[in-house]
């Protein structure tokens, strides 16, 4: 066999080797190797940082993978497509439900996650168990401080250290739809009272301790992030009291909204702009007692296995023009004025993005002990038992 | 020296054994009894403060069981009822699959069930959420007159989807029983004078318990488990033992009282289940063919 020396191989030996591979008969490896492909391949990868010189990717190997954890829709997939191109890093996305779940994944360990995407009042909780690393901003060029409202980016910073590059922030409100509600509803006490008189069975209620209970101690006037005893059992009276008469309690709000079945829904800004896109009854209510702004940012995991795809991936979204595409895509509102000022105008103007001023100020950023209060968790997990 | 060769040969095939169960033994070691054993130790211990586990010695979890009561009765309605509607509806099915449709297109009709199979579980249970939704058959009835029915997103939605869902899996070990169903024993039943009721239910009924038993304790076991069918299609207001699990693990992170969750599962099953295959075996007439799978 004059191929054991792997010298060379004639067209016929080849397209035998072809066949027996695809038929199964012999491994890929072993395809590879008498074959001589598996050279060739090397020699290809070799060279390929070098096909990108001049570009920020040429300086150091990023590997071929990266681990991305993120939230439902929440992303361009021509932008990740247009990474992978540009880099020849392939984006490995895992979708999750809740900063719980992801908190719970970081905390068992063995994700191999290099970069995912917490909210704010998770980077604290984050950083003390060390689950998190801090950012080197000059791996990011593409991050401007100056254009970046630091209302939000300050929410990243914990001791003095920044852990996270922004992404985008939001509000949480309900979504009316008004061929069947009122549609003067302006606070949040209208909302949970109407949903057990006449709204009785419309109403969905998130499945998010954060925001399901925020949400009702608002009704009472108390701050969205108590953890005081007594406001807790007024909020746990009121969610039992109303949990009969609602639709579902569900994150998953959209497909209830679009089939008419639900009337009124707790809501995220990006799923009243979708909704209101193809629904124009639709319309988005911030409680005027109050209730939650946030913002979502991208982190690196402690141990992350591709730090530098991670940074490399860190930069390429922060440049202005993937990040208006991002928030096309998702429809929260950005933080990077580079990238609103891309946005078409029509993004640009609307009140579901960038509401007025007078409303956003009766708004708190979530606190970290809200997420980890165990008295919060049980309340919730009652309400659903319930 | 004939003993020797003897003990020899008996060595060797105890080690061969020994060595082909290897696999499974370590398969049960590592997948099912450590994460048992794991799961009894954390049951006992508490919350961390971000969530987790702390060690500690403490029933409080156990003890906090019964504020989830409502879980464990949903569960333990809607599992038994679940599994009672799938045998119902698979019996008549792998009778006729199996004794009366015509050899011919036997093959295809096995096949047809299961067909569904092939579509991710997830995705066939939100076209659900659509079909009993608004816009679904509550749509259909109100055009023949039935206005305002609710479907989705109430138990029975939660039993519907548990019927499609859980089907196939008891019309398979139930049809097989009856392939092997020797059908001279009928004709002999017919000859000495048997209604066909009656060859039924002391012929052809009692020779298919092993598959009936298999097929409800498959399904009955599953059930109990599930949370994606009563998650989706009963919207958060249908809650099973499995969904406060997902909530207490993933939601609260409060390990230990998952794992007292998890262990009350267990044990619940396994009295659940040994009482049950006591009367089945008794209703087969004491035969001892009839087993857990």
């Amino acid at each position: 066999m004059t191929n054991k020396d792997n010298k060379s191989i004639t067209e016929t030996e080849f397209m035998n080797e072809l066949y027996r591979y695809k038929k199964g008969s012999v491994s890929r490896r072993h395809f590879m190797q008498v074959t001589g492909l598996s050279t060739a391949m090397a020699v290809v990868a070799g060279s390929a940082p070098a096909m990108f010189a001049g570009s920020a990717f040429a300086a150091e190997d990023l590997g071929n993978r990266l681990n991305f954890a993120t939230w439902p829709n929440y992303m361009d997939e021509n932008n990740i497509a247009a990474f992978t191109e540009a880099t020849g890093v392939h984006v490995n996305v895992s979708v999750f439900g809740s900063n719980e779940e992801m908190l719970a994944k970081l905390q068992a360990g063995g994700t191999g996650w290099d970069v995912f995407v917490p909210t704010n009042y998770t980077i604290s909780t984050y950083a003390d168990l060390g689950l998190i690393q801090e950012i080197d901003l000059s791996r990011i060029p593409n991050f401007s401080k100056e254009h970046n409202d630091p209302v939000f980016t300050e929410q990243g910073i914990y001791n003095g250290k920044v852990y996270t590059v922004p992404k985008d922030w939001g509000t949480t409100g309900y979504v009316i739809n008004t061929a069947h509600t009122r549609s003067d509803m302006t606070s949040w006490k209208e909302f949970w009272d109407s949903a057990m008189n006449e709204y009785s069975s419309r109403a969905i209620v998130h499945d998010y301790q954060l925001t399901a209970i925020g949400n009702a101690l608002k009704y009472f006037g108390y701050s969205f992030n108590s953890v005081d005893p007594a406001e807790l059992a007024d909020a746990e009276k009121l969610m039992i009291e109303v949990k009969p008469h609602l639709f579902a309690v569900t994150s998953d709000y959209q497909p209830g909204m679009r089939s008419g079945d639900a009337w009124l829904s707790m809501c995220w800004t990006g799923d009243a702009v979708q909704l209101q896109r193809d629904i124009p009854t639709m319309a988005y209510v911030l409680g005027k007692e109050g209730g939650e702004i946030w913002s979502d940012f991208y982190a690196i995991p402690t141990g992350a296995p591709n730090l530098a795809a991670a940074y490399a991936f860190l930069n390429f979204m922060q440049d202005p023009e993937v990040n208006a595409r991002e928030g096309i895509a998702h429809g929260y509102p950005l933080i990077d004025s580079r990238a609103i000022d891309l946005l078409p105008e029509d993004l640009k103007n609307n009140p579901i993005l960038y509401p007025a001023a007078e409303l956003l100020s009766a708004l708190e950023f979530g606190a970290a002990v809200s997420l980890t209060n165990p008295d919060r968790a049980e309340l919730m997990a009652r309400f659903k038992a319930a | 020296m004939d003993t020797s060769v003897k003990t020899k040969a008996e060595r060797r095939r105890k080690w061969t054994t020994a060595m082909l169960l290897a696999p499974a033994t370590l398969w049960y070691a590592v997948l099912l009894l450590l994460p048992l054993v794991t799961i009894v130790i954390f049951s006992f211990g508490e919350r961390g403060p971000a969530g987790g586990y702390i060690p500690a010695f403490t029933f409080d979890n156990y003890l906090n069981l019964p504020t989830r009561s409502k879980a464990f009765f949903n569960t333990m309605t809607l599992a038994p009822l679940g599994t009672l509607a799938c045998l119902l509806i698979a019996y008549p099915l792998a009778y006729y699959l199996a004794i009366v449709a015509n050899k011919k297109y036997k093959t295809l009709l096995l096949v047809l069930v299961i067909v569904p199979f092939w579509t991710s579980l997830l995705v066939r249970t939100y076209a659900w959420i659509f079909i009993l939704g608004g816009q679904g058959l509550p749509k259909l009835l109100a055009f023949i007159g039935f206005e305002g029915v609710r479907m989705i997103n109430t138990p029975g939605a939660v039993l519907i989807g548990i019927i499609y869902i859980y089907l196939p899996l008891m019309v398979f070990p139930i049809y097989v029983s009856l392939e092997k169903l020797d059908t001279r024993l009928l004709e002999a039943s017919s000859d000495l004078g048997a209604s066909p009721l009656r060859t039924f239910f002391q012929v052809t009924l009692p020779l298919s318990i092993p598959g009936l038993a298999t097929g409800s304790m498959m399904v009955f076991i599953l059930l109990m488990g599930e949370f994606i069918i009563p998650q989706m299609l009963g919207g958060g207001k249908v809650y099973f033992i499995g969904n406060a699990l997902v909530d207490v693990f993933l939601q609260s992170r409060n390990w230990p009282f998952g794992a007292a969750f998890a262990v009350s599962l267990v044990l619940i099953m396994l009295v659940t289940i040994t009482v049950y295959m006591r009367y089945m075996s008794k209703l087969a007439g004491g035969r001892d063919d009839v087993s857990v799978m």
